[in-house]
Parts: C-alpha cells; structure tokens; sequence
C-alpha cells in the first residue's frame, strides 16, 4: 500500500516560502511524475515527502497515517538520489544489504532479497565490485536495487536520469517503467524533462514555483492544457503562441497551435513566412518560419522528405480544431 | 624540435635548484656518515682516525638507547592517537553550521601557529607549574594537591604539549575531508534507517580514512624529530629522553662527534622503519 495525501503543505526557508499551501492525492500503484523547470520547488516537495525537509505547516498522511513528524526511516520510502549517492567504501552487495542491515533483517532473509534484486537488474556479476568500478547505468540500478530490498510503501525518484548519456537515459526509462508494472508500487519520480515525464507517467503534476498549475493524464496534458505555461511546457518542440488580431479571430486574447498541428506548403495556406533554421532529424524536420507576422517564429514539425530551403518563401496552413485559445489571464477558453 | 628544445632548456633551468637541494640533503648525510666511523671528539683531541663500528656498537649498547627508542614511539604513539580522534571530533563539530563559523575556525587553527619553543615555554610556565600554575590553582580549588606536572607526570605533560600543538593540523585537512563528503550520501543512509552513529561509523570514517592516512603519515615525520618542547621543559630527565635527544646530549654535551653521528643513522633507519609500517598498514586507503 502507498497512498500519499498532502494537505495543505507549505515549506519556507527563513522568509522565502517556497512552497505556497498545497493539496496532492497520490493513489496506490500510480506513477506520478513532478515536472518543472529549476527552482519550481519539485525536488523540495519530494524531499519534504522523504521527510529530508520539515513541513513548515500542514500534514502529510501516508495510507491515512499522518506522518508529518515521522522521520524518514520510519516513513517506509525508499529514494534514489540524483548523485546515486552509493556508499564508494562498500561493494555492491554491502551496499544493497545496508538498508536491511540498519533494519536487523536476519542474514538469509538479507541474501536472498539481494539475489532477487540483482537477478531483476542484471548486477548478479558485478555483486562484490565497488561502485567507482561501474558504469554510470550499472550505478543506477544499484541504487534501484538497494530501494527495491526495502520494499517500501513507494519509491522516490529525484532526477535519476540526469546524469546518464542520451542513449542511456532512454534505456533506463524503459526499465523504471517496466520495474513499476512489475512491483506495482507507487512511484513518484521528479524531472525537469517533458519527455521523461509523458513517456513514463501515470499522472503528471506540472508545478510552478510551488504552484500546482495542473495535475492530469500526459494526453489529457497534451490535448487540453489549463493554462500558458502548461501548454509551453508539455510537448516537444514548444507550442507556438499567436496574439493580436489573429488571435482575436478566434475570440481569445492567444491562441496556441502545436508544430505538428501547422501543414506546410508552396501556396494556399492562411500564413505565409520564410525559411529560418530547419532541424532534420530524419523522420521529421522542424522548420522555423519567419517573417510571418504573427509571432517571432513559428515552428513547423513536417515530414522528413519536405525540402524546404533556407530562406524560402513557404505557406502554413493550422488545424483550426486542434487549436487551444487561451484568455487575457492566459487560462484556457473551453468550447 | 620545439618540444625537445624547450625541453633541454628546461632541464638546464632547474638545474640549479635541483643540485641545491641534492647537496643540502647528500652533504649532511655524507658527513654524518664519514664521522659516524670516526673517533672525533673536538674539546679532546679531534679528529682521532678511523674506528670501523666502534660507534655504532657502543651506541646500541649504552643503557640510554633502548629507552629513548621507546620515549620516542611513546610520544609519536600517544599525539597520534590524541590528534586523530578529537580531531575528527573538532572537524564534526566545526562542520556544523553555526554563529561565527569563519572565526571560531581561524581559532581552532592558532596554535599552529606559535612556535614550539614558545608554546612549550607557556604550558611550562603559566600551566603545569607547581606553585603558580592554573593547574596548580585550579587543583588547588578543589582542594587538591597540585601535581608538578614535568616531574611527576613528565610523558603526559610533554604528550599533551605536542598534542596541543598538532591537533589543528589534524583538525583542518579532516574537516576540509568532511566538508567534501557528498551529503545525499548522508541522506540516503538517513533514508535506509542509520541511526546518527551508524552514520558516522559506516559514511563519515569510511569516507575520511584517506584524510586520516595523510593526518598520519605526515605527523610521524615530524613527530619522530620533535626536539624544542623537550629541551626547554624537561630537558630530557623524567624518562622523556627521545632518541632525538639522546644524540644531540651525545654530540653536544659530551662532545663525541662520532657517537652523535652513529646514533643519527640510527635515528633515520628507525624512521624508515616506522614509516614502512605505517605505510603497510594504512597505505591501502590511498590507493583506492
């Protein structure tokens, strides 16, 4: 069981109030992810979940159990650090043992849990290694597996990924996510990348300097943003925002339209512009388009095979049903 | 060209440095061994011509020698021990944020910075004497017998003085140590249910036996030579007669040249001793 309710946390430090009064129900089994951009106070709240940080005010229950005072031992978290934060003294298999050890889980018992672990992970040869002897992956599920022997109530995250290779980083999220269909624990894991956020969760809550902007599905993220910045902020390459009097066609102070939703072309299209920089990814390009008149630049995702050429005159074409209009306030206007 | 040039330039200008400090080490080392087969004693005759070992012999078998060997280790023994634990205290404490940090470190780091003369010559005089003494006072307060610390206690009292003196050495590159520790490893013992000792015993000492080594090593070398706090406090009676002092009584106060100078090779074969086994055993922890 891992169900966490915060209700109507704050955290200050010294006069800053970091985190305003906060409402949040995470249920039992969900993937939740925290994402924001630095300083957005995600970390903070996980830490403050992990008991690391005092609530200024408030209580935090964990399966109805208020445990605002509780220290973090007893919470039955488990979190891997942003640093990994292994023990460099100790080889893999102490370091796995060390939670259980503190805990005075009997020997066998202790065995046994590490070799169901380092099988799930693949450390099974890398057991008596030192961690400064491992990759930065390998490091990883170390501290993965020395949170799975707990077997807490919920792990937590804290930017796990930051420190891997593009390539590695991808991997891993698979593996987080497989481990989370398997354990069926709840997981709350804090990144700053959108990507890792709509690949990975269940729930995303989007925060702003401590602010919920908006808690929800990643597609019901995507397909209805409540507000700007949401809308910004989930989804790659960016949403285009347009205001003035093209907006006001529409009736709302801006209208957004995502890259992917814009059609590109010779002639015919409702916007015209020029050719900037175009990104080839090879499945995809992302043109943007200057001298449109509507905003700096316009981003348009396009198949790989368009050729468009810097500096060419080109006409965009925006699917009006998929466009999100937002009010003078920047909150979205429904229907 | 370049390269191999610059190279051969650069060898030709440090090459006055380097022959500086090669005869100020091979030229005293020579000599002590050119008289240490010597019979030389300069108030009686002088220089009285070869004598093989006579010296070495007769230096091993005084009564003085064995004890001295052992006053030494007992001092390097006793710092050590006293430098190392309260320093890795001090540093805990020091690292601690607190009011007035900056200063209390710049205090912490004082003595180090008094001479040993004066510093032994303060602990002599303001501290363990007899009759004017705190010591003497502050026994005297509790109605006690004061100690006369340099007579009754003279292996302590010289181990408290070094002590005193070298423990902000060990205070300093252990809390530079302790500051580098990564702290969400400390969190993530916090997390796995370490009390605040099993913190210390299983992160914090794992993680400075590297500092302690460096601690060790270097306070040994000059720990083995110490010389001034014993000459101007005990003069060497009271059984605080190091190996140190032993040869330099033999040169200077008996005025045999040769005898001093075999009981210095002594001296720097016991040093390489004491330091091969320290190496041995904590040589390890700078490795990894």
């Amino acid at each position: 069981m891992g169900r966490i309710t915060l209700d109507k946390v704050t955290k200050s430090f010294g006069a800053t109030e970091v985190i305003p009064p906060l409402d949040l129900t995470i249920e039992d089994g969900e993937f939740t992810v925290f994402v924001g951009p630095s300083g957005c106070g995600k970390s903070t709240l996980l830490r403050l979940i992990a008991g690391l940080e005092d609530v200024t005010s408030g209580q935090i229950r964990i399966d109805g159990q208020d445990a605002t005072m509780t220290p973090p031992a007893k919470r039955g978290l488990a979190m891997v650090f942003q640093s990994y934060a292994l023990y460099p003294h100790m080889s893999v298999r102490k370091n796995i043992a060390f939670p259980m050890k503190m805990a005075g889980i009997d020997e066998a018992e202790q065995n046994r849990r590490i070799e169901s672990a380092a099988k799930a992970l693949n450390l099974t040869d890398y057991l008596e290694r030192k961690p400064g002897q491992l990759s930065g992956g390998q490091r990883q599920r170390v501290a993965i597996g020395r949170a799975i022997v707990r077997e807490p109530a919920a792990f937590l995250f804290d930017e796990p990924l930051s420190n891997l290779d593009a390539a590695l980083r991808v991997g891993m999220r698979m593996e987080i996510s497989e481990l989370h269909k398997k354990l069926a624990t709840t997981m709350i894991y804090v990144t700053h990348d959108q990507v890792e956020a709509m690949t990975m969760a269940d729930k995303i809550v989007v925060l702003r300097s401590g602010h919920i902007e908006q808690v929800g599905s990643p597609l019901e993220l995507y397909h209805s943003p409540r507000n700007l910045f949401v809308a910004g902020f989930i989804g790659s390459p960016k949403m285009n925002f347009i205001e003035g009097s093209e907006a006001a066609k529409y009736d709302a102070h801006t209208v957004g339209i995502r890259p992917e939703h814009i059609a590109i072309s010779d002639s015919g299209g409702a916007w015209s512009g020029v050719v900037g920089v175009s990104e080839h990814l090879g499945s995809d390009t992302f043109f943007h388009i200057h001298d449109t008149g509507l905003a700096e630049t316009i981003t348009v995702r396009a198949d790989g095979e368009v050729g468009f050429r810097h500096g060419d005159r080109v006409s965009l074409t925006p699917r009006t049903d998929v466009m999100h209009r937002f009010d003078a306030q920047g909150l979205r206007i429904t229907a | 060209m370049a390269t191999q040039h610059s190279r051969s330039a650069a060898r030709i200008m440090m090459a006055p440095a380097v022959i500086l400090l090669l005869g100020w080490m091979l030229v005293p080392l020579t000599m002590t061994l050119l008289f240490s087969f010597k019979k030389y004693l300069p108030l009686r005759g002088g220089d009285l011509g070869w004598v093989g070992f006579d010296n070495y012999i007769r230096f091993v078998s005084s009564s003085a020698f064995w004890p001295s060997v052992q006053a030494t280790l007992v001092i390097v023994g006793g710092v050590l021990a006293i430098t190392v634990i309260f320093g890795v205290l001090l540093a805990l404490l020091l690292d601690q944020p607190m009011w007035g940090q900056g200063i209390v470190r710049i205090l912490v780091i004082a003595p180090f910075f008094v001479m040993p003369t004066v510093s032994a010559l303060v602990w002599k005089n303001m501290f363990m004497d007899p009759v004017n003494g705190l010591f003497a006072h502050l026994w005297k307060a509790f109605g006690a017998e004061p100690i006369s610390w340099l007579s009754e206690a003279s292996m302590q009292s010289i181990i408290l003085i070094v002590s005193w003196q070298w423990l902000p050495f060990a205070t300093l590159i252990l809390l530079t140590a302790i500051q580098s520790l990564d702290s969400e490893q400390l969190e993530a013992a916090e997390m796995d249910g370490a009390s605040p000792l099993a913190r210390f015993g299983y992160i914090i000492l794992p993680h400075l036996g590297r500092a302690i080594t460096v601690v060790v090593l270097i306070q040994t070398i000059f720990l083995l030579s110490i010389f001034a706090e014993i000459f101007v406090t005990t003069g060497g009676s009271f059984g605080t007669r190091t190996l140190t002092f032993l040869i330099f009584q033999r040169v200077l106060e008996s005025q045999n040249v040769g005898l001093g100078s075999a009981g210095g090779v002594y001296a720097i074969i016991l040093a390489n001793i004491v330091a091969a086994f320290l190496m041995r055993i904590v040589g390890k922890n700078l490795d990894a």
